[in-house]
């Protein structure tokens, strides 16, 4: 009997109804009981709270929605907030299963094997308070309290931080700075006596000329950023992207400019080439607020845009035409510092480059480049002095990275290795918020030194990998259940914003605050924490700028007066924090620290023969590692594919969708499979792989072993000398066709 | 009142953000979901590349195949031209998924045909549907075309468009701006 399809079926139905459906239902009759009302509830059935997003750092407050049974239905934007304009980005909007998710961390738990044996019980907070102390005590005891390092990200952080400095020590690093942005932020301070800070300042939405560099915005979702690109767009303002992949960016601008990796400086001291020698500079502005202009264009001379042409592939006259654009523009040009700028280990001084060249064209301080933002002087709740600890995150890291503003978390890893045989060892380590291990480059190092210590705390919402290697692990309730303090970041205009609980934390979960003093109290700190409750905290902040914790409980969001111009206003002599007082073309600074004081390109290796430049970056609905197992965005980008230009594919036979495994240039392969994409969109002697994925957590169900993780494979750091920035870049890979034995899967 | 929306390929970053907006709004059982992302590469490396990403989902045609099909009248046309399911009238027969040439419709886990609804909830109430408020990119443009200084009549009038499978004869409201 020849067998029914569903096509079939379906054809023969609808053929004999199609008079039917029009005239009249057949069933047209429901009984009450199948009755159900669909349709979903209107805000004004809902009650709402405020909240700050913790997705990732962009912080834009929202708020949270609950049906009659206390239910969170979803997030919203906050229309008064400058970070969001009332427009959550993907991640925000499915913050929600963060909450949800139900692979959380629900109760602090106690190694009962050895290390890495994966072996916990559940314990009491009480019973983990105690097993913490009492190996503080003893690490303190044989090496001192500076031993316990902090290792933090996010906006849990500083409640710790708060706690080790009351504790006496200032061994910390935040992963985020320079694995991150450190680089650009000193680029910038070495050139105009600060740095960006966030969100940037850049006045994009006015702009007429936005420049990125490797600068992905619409895959990475800086909220603000993208909306204001948006505009950009809508107002006819000329985008030009370089970027060795065809990113959203490029798909969105005017030139595209496929650069050879690694090469950005000699572009960058190229456009600063024609800018100068076919006098397209601000004079005006360049004259009256810059210093070293005349050694400037003499380091200049002879960087034509044919001696950049041979270094980056690129055309000269691309690179003349995009220059004379730029000029067009000015000063409502941007060229973007970007923010992951961990790059090559010469990123201070492309993002130097990056500064000068804004500073020829005239648009820090002015409309359309880059505005002066302004935040609350919000006093902070005062406290009795810190004790001075023996030695810091400075005393290691200034010797060898001169102008280093923050902790560098791969020279904490050196002092906590076994080899590690100086006076400023680290013994303990607690890990907020940040899994480490995908986080930071060159893993066996780091699990080398995770091996190495006394003590592994982490504090975390999910069973991320580093909670494998700790032996207490600590839940944390998500943002939507928690107060922390008040968002207080710079804008056009100074505003705060509110992250209230919108329900009380799930599981046996407890706010970060919570946790740190708690702590603090069992260590004898009682002092710093005369406080029982962080709304006390809060509102006395709060009404120390004339309002209130119950105002913003309100409002989330509330707007304060500049005492400041947002531009550099017209004929006035304005002052810039450095030595010079004056814009750096030629830095101070770095001629006194022995770094050239000048941009000067240098050149990187190249892929060996065989390999392919390991390319990373984002994809728009996930924050890097972090929310890979959120049921909402996981079902958006489950898994990375990488990225293969068909040249490639077709040498090696690739086809799309098929598995392949990757080799890096030390041998290191990767633990599971990912899928190829051919595309155009990336030139043929890189690949693509957007970060986050190939999750090794067994407990994260719908992340674990989904796609390849990039870190795994960058096992080659080329640290920036000037910041100890991270450079993670110069790796290199070869595609492998079939199961490799040291993969996992 | 015919609600039409229009998408400009312009700006659209392919973030998704409609996709999780439209499941928390319209509670859409997590696995399924009424609108999507498609992402357009033509040309070629590294001069004639172009790439659009287009936000799809049901387009609120003129002429609904969908509704025609529906042997129970669970599909019908309501106030504003917006093509609605009925979940206790429809027999989960299939017929409209077939039938639509868009693939906007889908088997609700609950045992009906699922589908966008332009947000009427909301549209109602005089708000936007929630996929257009929540766009970080104003890429999402809604409105009544009956209503000549209505966004979405304003931008089709000063903008170059076009629609999905305009052969099919559905007469789609759902416009993407070039």
């Amino acid at each position: 009997m020849k067998e029914i399809t569903r096509r079939d079926f379906i054809k023969i139905t609808s053929a004999g109804l199609i008079g039917a459906a029009i005239s009249k239902p057949v069933f047209n009759f429901i009984p009450p009981f199948l009755q159900k009302d669909h349709t979903p509830p209107l805000e004004s059935e809902l009650t709402k709270s405020p909240t700050v997003c913790d997705i990732c750092f962009w912080k834009c407050a929202g708020w949270a929605w609950k049906d009659k049974k206390g239910n969170i239905v979803k997030l919203t934007g906050n229309h008064l907030d400058p970070h969001s304009n009332g427009r959550l980005c993907p991640r925000g909007t499915g913050g929600l299963g963060a909450y949800y998710d139900t692979d959380r961390l629900k109760r602090p738990l106690i190694r009962v094997g050895k290390p890495g044996s994966q072996k916990f019980k559940e314990a009491t907070w009480d019973e983990a308070f105690d097993y913490i102390v009492d190996k503080m005590k003893q690490i303190e005891a044989k090496y001192g309290r500076e031993a316990m390092a902090l290792f933090m990200h996010g906006t849990t952080g500083p409640h710790f931080e708060y706690l080790w400095e009351a504790y006496g020590s200032q061994t910390y690093a935040e992963p985020a700075i320079a694995q991150c942005l450190v680089s650009r932020e000193v680029g910038f301070i070495a050139t105009f006596g600060q740095g960006l800070g966030s969100p940037e300042p850049t006045d994009t939405r006015n702009t007429k000329c936005l420049v990125l560099i490797g600068n992905h915005i619409g895959e990475n979702m800086h909220n603000g950023h993208v909306q204001e690109m948006s505009a950009a767009i809508d107002h006819g303002a000329t985008i030009i992207t370089v970027d060795p992949r065809f990113s959203t960016a490029a798909a969105h601008s005017k030139y595209w400019l496929p650069i050879k990796p690694g090469t950005d400086i000699a572009l960058l001291l190229a456009w600063m080439h024609v800018i100068i020698y076919e006098d397209l500079y601000d004079k005006d502005y360049v004259q009256k607020n810059t210093y070293g202009f005349d050694y400037l264009k003499d380091h200049v001379k002879n960087f034509t845009p044919e001696w950049a042409a041979t270094i980056t592939t690129l055309d000269p006259n691309l690179i003349r035409k995009t220059a004379y654009e730029m000029a067009k523009a000015a000063p409502a040009v941007i060229i973007h510092p970007g923010r992951h700028t961990a790059w090559y280990g010469d990123d201070t001084q492309r993002e130097r480059a990056i500064a000068i060249l804004n500073a020829l064209l005239g648009s820090w301080g002015r409309r359309g480049g880059f505005y002066l933002p302004e935040k609350v002087d919000l006093p902070k709740f005062p406290h009795p002095p810190f004790p001075e600890p023996r030695w810091s995150w400075r005393t290691i890291t200034t010797d060898k990275f001169k102008y280093a503003i923050a902790g560098v978390t791969n020279v904490l890893i050196d002092h906590s290795l076994p080899e590690y045989d100086g006076p400023y060892k680290i013994k303990g380590w607690f890990v907020v918020a940040t899994n480490l291990i995908q986080s930071i480059p060159d893993q066996q190092k780091t699990i080398r030194a995770l091996q190495n210590q006394d003590l592994v705390v982490v504090v975390d919402i999910l069973p991320t990998e580093i909670t494998g290697y700790a032996d207490v692990i600590l839940p944390e309730a998500t943002y939507l259940e928690r107060y922390d303090l008040i968002r207080n970041n710079h804008h056009r205009t100074p505003n705060l914003a509110l992250r209230a609980p919108a329900v009380e934390p799930k599981y046996e979960t407890k706010p970060g605050w919570w946790i740190a003093r708690e702590l603090g109290i069992r260590l004898g700190l009682e002092k710093y924490y005369p406080w029982k409750t962080i709304e006390e905290v809060l509102d006395w902040q709060l009404r120390q700028v004339g309002t209130s914790l119950e105002e913003m409980l309100k409002v989330g969001v509330k707007h304060f007066d500049r005492k400041t111009p947002l531009y550099i206003p017209d004929g006035v002599n304005w002052p810039f924090p450095t030595n010079t007082g004056k814009i750096e073309l030629y830095s101070t600074d770095l001629a006194a620290m022995g770094y050239d004081p000048m941009p000067v390109y240098k050149k990187h290796e190249d892929p060996p023969a065989g390999y392919l430049r390991l390319i990373y970056g984002r994809v728009p609905m996930h924050s890097f590692g972090r929310t890979i197992n959120n049921p909402y965005l996981n079902e958006l980008r489950s898994e990375n594919h990488l990225w293969v230009h068909p040249k490639v594919a077709k040498l090696m036979g690739l086809e799309n969708g098929q598995e392949v495994w990757l080799e890096n240039q030390d041998g290191k392969v990767s633990s599971f499979a990912v899928k190829v994409r051919i595309t155009e969109r990336i030139r043929p002697d890189s690949v693509y792989l957007p970060h986050g994925f190939g999750q090794k957590s067994k407990l994260l169900h719908r992340a674990y072993g989904r796609g390849a993780l990039d870190n795994e494979l960058i096992t080659k750091v080329n640290l920036d000398p000037i910041t100890g920035s991270t450079g993670m870049r110069s790796n290199f890979v070869k595609i492998l066709t079939s199961k490799p034995q040291k993969a996992n899967s | 009142m015919r609600y039409a929306m229009a998408v400009d390929t312009r700006k659209c970053v392919g973030c998704g953000d409609c996709v999780v907006a439209c499941q928390t709004e319209n509670n859409v059982p997590l696995g399924y979901a009424r609108d999507w992302i498609v992402e357009i590469v033509k040309g070629s490396y590294p001069n004639t590349l172009k790439v659009h990403f287009e936000s799809r989902r049901c387009h609120h045609c003129d002429d609904p195949p969908c509704v025609r099909v529906c042997p129970t009248g669970a599909s019908h046309i309501v106030e504003g031209g917006i093509v609605k399911v009925t979940p206790e009238e429809c027999i989960g027969c299939g017929a409209c998924i077939e039938a639509c040439p868009y693939e906007a419709r889908y088997f609700h886990p609950d045992g009906y045909v699922d589908k966008c609804t332009f947000c009427d909830h909301r549209v109602k109430n005089g708000q936007d549907p929630a996929c257009v408020e929540v766009c970080p990119t104003h890429c999402l443009i809604f409105g009544d075309l009956d209503d000549p200084e209505s966004p979405v009549s304003k931008v089709l009038k000063e903008r170059e468009y076009y629609t999905l499978a305009p052969d099919a004869g559905t007469h789609p409201n759902l416009f993407f701006l070039k």
